[in-house]
């Protein structure tokens, strides 16, 4: 499947190829409902904001000059509709925290721990117990700040290169580390937590 | 020079591990001047648990990535067929009206 290249899937589409519409769609349709769903409050809105977007695609599809890869320009396209049928996020955009990312109290008054990192990494060796967490790290991802959310989403779910998402979502790339950095350090503290409820 | 919460990394001198959580993802992402990262990888060389915790971050990572995909159901894959279509016809009204 990976052996079309969407720049050949495109001239096909551009030719009237159906089926390589379909191709694309299914090519791109985790990530494209994963990314809609931090928005919107079901899988049935995601749904359309994800069909709405492919409708963009078609429609601009006369003016995508190919300057940035399609990757770039579709998720950008699907990040505009899904905020703007976004119902959940209009509170968080505002402010980012800029708190530490590890909780103060874990270090001494010179910097060093006093409560170092849970030993954890072992129990990922169990692929059922790595599936588990993977679950529950998609439950935090959804829990993210909006900002972090989608830069997590895009880079670590969806492995969009920094300079991919930072077209995608318009930010510098300063910008997009931060955000990267304060969202992975929850999701690194959810499992520590995770891992260390009794039983 | 990078401010972090009013401590100042770039002079010369040792990390701390609360410096060092903050500039895992700089790390990472190879952000870090060659400086920084001479002085990252010091201390991680002389800290199990700053070099855990990168570890972990790693794991996180990776965890992030492993989520399962959504394949497309037939109905849903009927809906976009459907998209597709209506689209094309309205390209061609159009071409049609110009
Ligand atoms: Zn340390």
């Amino acid at each position: 499947m990976a052996t079309d290249r969407d720049t050949d899937l495109l001239d096909r589409l551009r030719a009237g190829d159906e089926q390589a519409f379909g191709i694309l769609v299914s090519r791109y349709h985790t990530a494209l409902l994963a990314l809609a769903s931090g928005y919107v409050p079901s899988r049935a809105v995601a749904e359309e904001v994800v069909q709405d977007a492919w409708l963009g695609v078609l429609r601009g599809l006369g003016n995508f000059e190919g300057r940035s890869s399609f990757r770039t320009w579709l998720f950008r396209i699907l990040v505009n509709r899904a905020r703007s049928a976004g119902t959940l996020e209009r509170r968080s955009v505002a402010v980012e925290d800029m708190e530490p990312v590890v909780d103060q109290s874990r270090f001494d008054a010179g910097g060093q721990w006093c409560a170092p990192p849970e030993l954890w990494l072992e129990q990922l060796d169990d692929q059922a117990m790595a599936a588990t967490m993977a679950v529950r790290v998609r439950l935090a991802i959804g829990e993210l700040p909006a900002r972090q959310r989608e830069v997590v989403t895009l880079r670590d779910v969806e492995g969009l290169t920094s300079e991919e998402v930072c077209g995608v979502l318009e930010i510098s790339a300063a910008n997009q580390r931060v955000l990267l950095h304060r969202g992975r350090s929850k999701l690194r503290q959810v499992l520590e937590t995770e891992f260390g409820r009794p039983g | 020079m990078i401010r972090l919460r009013g401590l100042r990394i770039g002079r010369r001198r040792d990390l701390v591990c609360r410096q060092v959580v903050e500039l895992v993802t700089d790390y990472l992402e190879g952000a870090l001047s060659p400086a920084q990262q001479r002085r990252f990888e010091a201390h991680l060389a002389g800290c199990p648990h700053c070099t855990e915790y990168l570890a972990q971050m790693r794991a996180t990572i990776s965890l992030s990535g492993m989520l399962t995909p959504d394949d497309l159901t037939p109905q849903m894959r009927a809906e976009f067929i459907e998209v597709y279509r209506r689209w094309q016809a309205d390209d061609s009204q159009r071409d049609e009206s110009d």
